[in-house]
């Protein structure tokens, strides 16, 4: 009981990340039909940037916070503007390889200033356990699920009820009917961008702060493949859904199984999704009136 | 060439725009011409003008350029590789010829797009809030409220998905939510497309109430003539990218060669033949 209970909290804390990882996904996806691999680079660019600022600048979390959001703000602002905007009308494989090529920059330039060695940085969330039905569980995993669902929750509000979450959403239904409510596209593309970077960057500092500050944050980035399948590409709820059946998935199958297998896991899920249902589980389907 | 009085044929090359446009008309279009993809030429020196009040119809067969115009008008050319050439565009004594749709809308002219295209995944309500995104969300609730009151049946299904609603459903939640942007120009494209007889009845008796009621100015384009000329003042008829006729909406409604072309009514009032009108449409062209 105590080892179920334990690998289900480790399960929700590293899903509640992937989900994180994958709304930003899924937000560029669903607004400028963009499949970004430079994802997983989101997150270690985010998590070095955190890094720079807690801890090789000395500032109060706080204020590393917002050095990370606004760094993490250009970095949507300059990928959307200088390199995906040109590839507007091009070949989707076009602009995938572009991607590709960015996950490689991106990852370059922080093994370029930071070295490969893995970076200390005091913990942030506290390190204690506490008892939960018997058994003990690490706090700070407890806390990454916390703060993951209240940054969920928040997306989704900012989706359901203000007024740019639903012009994101009208842009990406139909995007010259938008135009002609005098949403600019451009601007909505941008904000994709943005978004994607900042959950990424949030996802990388709590990703970090349970494991490490080194380039392994980029490989787990590469699980965001297999949620966002198994949720359906286009859908926010998916990428909960998705995030956290992987999560557990990998930590049940590494805790009762093999954890050799659990890293193979997920992709055998993602094979076997594409098989059985390509849309993912929440993807949406053409909506056809008869 | 036959017509009756106060109806002209159009002047597509004169100076200053046609013979019906006056400068303090709302949307003055002046020898307009459009190149789609650098060679395809859609618009060759068109020129209409919109009076403040009024409605105004826009008719012409397939492919003559009426879409063309309306798309030039709100700005969207440039999405489809198209591009004003020539000519200038004005709205309220602005020259709008190259600015961005999103400041056309906040200037006040909406445009509902030819076959209506609702956000299908969003909600009545969520549509109409995309509607007037250009504008701040107080004033916003209380349009959300007026247009609710004028199609009651939005209503009752503000919560439903738009993609499952009726085709005459949507026609009516795509004014809807052109309006939540606070248009003083609305423009229609073919708002009786795929409708039933009935629907369109319905659906123009809104634009009609809405320019009685609200003082809106109306620019429609019909591909249902007989519809058009009921409700509008006046009318332009559209050939291949210029216009070729216009004049108050009742005497183009009296004109033969309308009543033959374009209502498929020959002198007689009767029917003609597919066989006739083709043979027609090449003996007699107004270009």
């Amino acid at each position: 009981m105590s080892t179920f209970l334990n690998l289900l909290v480790y399960g929700l804390a590293d899903g509640a990340i992937l989900a994180l990882a994958a709304l930003g996904f899924v937000l560029i996806y669903k607004a400028t039909s963009v499949i970004n691999f430079a994802q997983g680079e989101f997150l270690l660019v985010g998590a070095y940037m955190f890094y720079t600022a807690f801890v090789m600048m000395g500032l109060p979390l706080i204020a590393a916070v917002a050095v990370g959001v606004v760094v993490a703000t250009i970095l949507g602002v300059v990928v959307e503007r200088f390199i995906l905007r040109p590839m507007i009308g091009e070949d989707p494989i076009s602009i995938i390889m572009v991607t590709i090529g960015l996950s490689m920059l991106l990852n370059a330039l922080v093994q370029m200033f930071y070295g490969t060695s893995v970076k200390s940085q005091p913990a942030i969330l506290p390190r204690g356990s506490v008892d939960f039905l018997g058994a003990t569980v690490p706090l700070n995993r407890l806390l990454v699920i916390l703060i993951a669902a209240v940054v969920l929750t928040a997306f989704t509000i900012f989706f359901r009820r203000s007024r740019h979450g639903i012009a994101m959403r009208a842009v990406a239904d139909d995007q010259q009917a938008a135009m002609t409510m005098g949403i600019s596209v451009r601007r909505i593309f941008a904000l994709a961008w943005v978004l994607a970077a900042v959950s990424a960057l949030i996802a990388g500092v709590l990703l970090a702060d349970i494991s490490a500050v080194d380039q392994n944050l980029a490989a787990f980035g590469l699980l965001v493949f297999p949620v966002v399948i198994l949720g359906g590409l286009d859908s926010v709820p998916g990428t909960i859904v998705g995030g956290l059946t992987i999560g557990l998935l990998k930590q049940f199958v590494s805790g009762y199984l093999d954890p050799g297998l659990a890293t193979v896991i997920p992709y055998v899920v993602l094979v076997l999704i594409l098989l059985v249902k390509p849309y993912g589980i929440f993807g949406e389907t053409r909506i056809e009136r008869v | 060439m036959s017509t009756t009085a106060g109806v002209t044929p159009g002047a597509a090359s004169a100076p200053g725009g046609g013979p019906g446009v006056k400068d303090s008309d709302l949307l003055v279009l002046n020898n307009v011409e459009v190149i789609y993809d650098d060679v395809i030429l859609v618009l060759r020196g068109l020129s209409l003008g919109v009076p403040e009040g009024g409605i105004v119809a826009l008719l012409g067969s397939n492919g003559a350029g009426k879409s063309t115009t309306l798309k030039a008008v709100s700005g969207l050319l440039p999405s489809e590789r198209g591009e004003v050439t020539d000519g200038s565009i004005s709205f309220a004594g602005e020259d709008i010829t190259r600015m961005e749709p999103s400041d056309r809308v906040t200037r006040g002219m909406s445009l509902c797009m030819e076959g209506r295209h609702v956000f299908e995944h969003l909600s009545v309500a969520e549509n109409l809030v995309a509607g007037a995104y250009t504008r701040s969300g107080k004033e916003s609730s209380s349009d959300l409220e007026m247009v609710y009151e004028f199609f009651p049946k939005l209503a009752d299904m503000r919560a439903r998905v738009a993609g499952y609603l009726s085709g005459g459903e949507q026609q009516m939640l795509a004014i809807g939510r052109a309006l939540m942007a606070r248009p003083k120009l609305l423009m229609l494209d073919e708002p009786s497309l795929g409708l039933a007889p009935l629907l369109v009845q319905e659906i123009f008796g809104y634009i009609k109430r809405l320019n009685d009621e609200t003082g809106l100015t109306v620019l429609v384009i019909e591909q249902n003539a007989r519809r058009a000329l009921e409700v509008a003042d006046h009318g332009y008829i559209m050939e291949q990218g210029r216009i070729v006729l216009e004049g108050p909406a009742a005497e183009l409604r009296e004109n033969p060669d309308v009543k033959e072309f374009y209502l498929g009514l020959g002198d007689e009032g009767s029917r003609k033949s597919y066989r006739d009108v083709k043979h027609y449409k090449r003996r007699k062209r107004w270009l």
